[in-house]
Parts: structure tokens; C-alpha cells; sequence
């Protein structure tokens, strides 16, 4: 490891929450909030997605929350992958947070964990995905036909091919079941 | 004739109506074949097979494809919106939509001006819009399973993936859940809540609850709560009170599930083709009838 490495482990992520106003970001479909919000982190802001205000709910969203005084820097770096925000407003009541609960129920052969309205299901052994059930939005049954069969390494990762809270809820479970996987090997 | 409204994942597949059959395991429509694995596809089987027990046609089918970005469920909002005025069905359901506040209120103000009001299921993307427009009184049945349920009786969460984690926790206190969502008035006249124990309830309360067979692979099998919502249109399509619907839904889904003696990993389908025994069990001769019930 560098110098220069070693400093940068030790940087503080840029604008860490609590520190400065926020503001949240309005797109389009929830499948570009979830390629702004890998954009935005990947490139060390911290920002999180949340659930928007009353106002401007259609019944399937998600906004990005992230630190007004960078504003700027991250609508040029969106615009730049070309991914643009409808619009930009500032936060002036709690957001909506995700459920950030999991179950799990070992199965004996197999092992399940749900996330909100979403479960996906394993085998033990072979880790391939058996089963994907719950949810309510359309690209459940198309998320499912994706997976099911395909193992946890193979398939492709909800939060890629999905469109919408559920399939974002379904990219939670996966990474969990995922996280759980390594302890079966 | 009854309908049931929803979604296949195909973008490519574009809006179709008209009357459902099923055949070599398969949902034919208008010519379009369509594969029960899960989804408004497994919902629609079950209902057939209700439809053909009882030696009626039905159901009818408003499908469209999306795979989750929206295009697909507006164009059938739009469709429903012009469509459902000229139309007359015992029972309507809705299924797996894009939820859409603004749309799904459209649809409702069409469906007040059918001749005659159907009798109203909603289940998943639909029941979310439902709930959150705050017309849920408007419906006659949603059947949530136990988290959904949580959902509904979150009268601030707009979907179940906002719902609040104090709430989250009472997953096993569904008495409780269910008067929270009565009391905040995101709950339809009956509540089918899917889960270990099924249970049916209205503002009154659960009137009944059904634990047996208690087969625990089914929680995790995608589309088990499709066929029970498809056993509820069935059977109100074709005639049946709602709360005797809902029962019965009950008891043939968990007869079903126990004759195919499935592990987590059993697909849908292997559990729908046990269906028209179960039927032919749980009803007899007397379930053609549905005057009887």
C-alpha cells in the first residue's frame, strides 16, 4: 500500500449526514434512481434513497437524499452519465425511510429471507434460487422468470434488471441471503 | 362473466381482452399462450379451473405486458378507463400492476359508471394503489399476506416497502393489524390475510381463521397467493358470497398445497394442477350450486 493510499482509506466519506442540509433528487422510474445512487456512491458520496414526500408520490418511488452544498458536483457527474434529475428540491420534512428489517427461516435444505413484501428462497447446498415470492409490482413474475434456477453468483442482481420498489426490496433480500450464503459454504 | 386485470413479463406483449382458457399447462388468449409459473398467469389458472368445476365460461382477461417500468400498466389504465363503462362482470380483479395513484383513480370512476357495480378484489400493485389513493372502502375484498397487511395498517407507508418498522414488528399480531388498518380506513369490507394462519376478517373483527393442513413450504413458493385471490374471483364470479368465497378459497388452496407435498423449491404450477380435485372435494355436487352457499 501507498502513501497516498493510506491516506485515502482514512478519508472521512465526502459530507457525511447530519453535517449540512439536504436536498432529494426526483427521477423518472425507480430503475434510474437505483443507477444514480450506485453513480453517486461509487464515486464516494454518501447519499441515501428514501421514500418521497406526500406531495409528489405516485405509488411506486423512490428519491435519492443527498447533502444540498454538493449539489453541483453531482448533478454534473449525473449529467455526465446522462442521467439528469426531473427535479431537485429541498428536504423540509422527514423523508420516508426503507424497511431495513430482515427475516430469515431455515428450511433444513433450503433457506429463505424476506425483505419488506419480498423472499427469495435457496438451496443450501447448491445455492441456486428455487423460489422468489411476495410483491405486488409488475416486474416481480419478470424478476422471478430471471432468477429462479440460477445460482445466487449467476443470476443477475435485482437491483440491475428491476424497476421498482419491490425489485429494489428483492435486491435488499438478495444481498442478504447472499451475506448469510457464505456462512453454508 | 367475471375478469381479472393484470400483467405478463413480456414488454412486447400488448394490451389483450377477451376470454381465458387454459390448456397443456398453459393460459390461451386471443391466441396469445402465456406460461403459469406465477403472477396474474398463475391467478387466472386458478380461476378458470373454478370457472370449469362449476361448468360456467370465464374468466375474462385484461393483460398487458411490463416487466416493471410502467409503459405497459398505463396503456392498460387508459385501456380499463374507456374500456370498463360498456362492460358488465359479476366480479373484477386486479392484480399485478404498476401502482399509480392518479390511474387506479380513473379506473374506480369507470368502474362507478358500469351498469351494475361488480364485486371488487384487489391483490398486490393494485391493492398498494388502492390503499394509498384512500378508496380502499370502495373494494369488496384485498387478500394481503401478513407483511402486506402491516402495510395496510401503516396509515402513512405508500407501500410495503416504506412501511414503518414499529409496525413491521407486529408481523405476528395480525388482530391488532387488522383494526389499525380498519381504523385508519385502508382495509376493503373483507380482509383475506395469507400467512401460516389464513385468516378472514371485516371491521368487526376475524371471523374466521384456518391453520390446517399447516404445510410451511408454501411461504416461501411464488404465486401460492395468486391462486387464493384467483379462487376468491372464481368463486364471487361465479356467484358465491364474498366471505364464503374467501373461505372456501382457504381451505382448496391449502388442500391443494398439501396434495402436492411440495418443498420451498416446488414451482406454482405443480400445486394449481391439484386444484380441480380439490374443488371436487371441499365442494361436491353442491359447489356447482352457488345459489347454495
Amino acid at each position: 500500500m501507498g502513501l497516498l493510499d493510506f491516506f485515502k482509506k482514512r478519508t472521512a466519506p465526502k459530507d457525511p449526514f447530519g453535517a449540512t442540509d439536504r436536498g432529494f433528487m426526483v427521477f423518472d422510474n425507480t430503475s434510474e434512481v437505483i443507477r444514480a445512487e450506485n453513480i453517486i456512491k461509487g464515486n464516494g458520496w454518501r447519499v441515501r434513497v428514501m421514500g418521497p414526500p406526500p406531495e409528489i408520490r405516485t405509488g411506486c418511488d423512490l428519491v435519492i437524499e443527498y447533502p444540498l452544498i454538493e449539489h453541483l458536483n453531482i448533478i454534473r457527474m449525473l449529467g455526465e452519465a446522462g442521467l439528469a434529475p426531473i427535479k431537485t428540491v429541498p428536504v423540509s420534512g422527514p423523508l420516508l425511510e426503507p424497511v431495513d428489517i430482515f427475516f430469515t427461516r431455515d428450511f433444513g435444505k433450503f433457506l429463505m429471507v424476506r425483505a419488506a413484501n419480498m423472499k427469495i428462497t435457496i438451496d443450501k447446498t447448491s445455492l441456486v434460487v428455487v423460489n422468489i415470492s411476495g410483491g405486488g409490482c409488475p416486474d416481480v413474475p419478470f424478476l422471478a422468470r430471471e432468477m429462479v434456477g440460477k445460482t445466487l453468483d449467476g443470476a443477475p442482481r435485482p437491483c440491475s434488471i428491476g424497476h421498482t420498489l419491490c425489485g429494489y426490496a428483492l435486491d435488499l433480500a438478495y444481498e442478504e441471503i447472499k451475506r448469510q450464503s457464505l456462512c453454508l459454504q | 362473466m367475471f375478469a381479472v386485470v393484470g400483467t405478463v413479463p413480456d414488454d412486447h406483449f400488448p394490451i389483450v381482452a377477451g376470454p381465458v382458457s387454459v390448456a397443456g399447462g398453459r393460459i390461451v388468449l386471443n391466441g396469445h399462450e402465456i406460461d403459469i409459473n406465477r403472477g396474474t398467469a398463475a391467478l387466472l389458472a386458478a380461476a378458470a379451473m373454478v370457472s370449469r368445476y362449476m361448468g360456467k365460461d370465464g374468466p375474462e382477461a385484461f393483460l398487458v405486458g411490463d416487466t416493471g417500468r410502467g409503459k405497459g400498466s398505463r396503456k392498460l389504465y387508459a385501456h380499463l378507463e374507456e374500456t370498463l363503462p360498456k362492460r358488465s362482470y359479476t366480479s373484477l380483479t386486479f392484480h399485478y400492476i404498476q401502482p399509480d395513484v392518479d390511474w387506479h383513480n380513473r379506473v374506480l370512476f369507470s368502474v362507478d359508471e358500469m351498469a351494475k357495480r361488480p364485486v371488487l378484489i384487489a391483490d398486490a400493485g393494485f391493492m398498494y394503489a388502492a390503499k394509498m389513493s384512500g378508496q380502499a372502502g370502495a373494494y369488496d375484498v384485498f387478500t394481503p399476506d401478513i407483511g402486506e397487511l402491516a402495510f395496510l395498517a401503516d396509515e402513512a407507508a405508500p407501500h410495503p416497502f416504506y412501511t414503518r418498522g414499529f409496525i413491521f414488528h407486529e408481523n405476528n399480531r395480525a388482530p391488532q393489524l387488522i383494526e389499525r388498518a380498519y381504523a385508519h380506513q385502508n382495509a376493503a369490507r373483507y380482509l383475506l390475510v395469507k400467512g401460516a394462519e389464513d385468516l378472514v376478517a371485516d371491521k368487526s373483527g376475524i371471523l374466521e381463521s384456518v391453520s390446517e393442513p399447516c404445510i410451511e413450504a408454501l411461504e416461501a413458493i411464488g404465486g401460492t397467493g395468486d391462486i387464493i385471490t384467483g379462487l376468491v374471483a372464481g368463486l364471487t364470479g361465479n356467484g358465491h358470497r364474498v366471505s364464503a368465497a374467501c373461505l372456501g378459497a382457504i381451505h382448496v388452496s391449502r388442500m391443494a398445497g398439501r396434495m402436492a407435498n411440495p418443498n420451498p423449491g416446488t414451482q406454482v404450477f405443480d400445486i394449481i394442477r391439484k386444484i380441480p380435485d380439490c374443488l371436487e372435494a371441499f365442494y361436491g355436487a353442491g359447489g356447482r350450486r352457488a345459489t347454495q352457499l
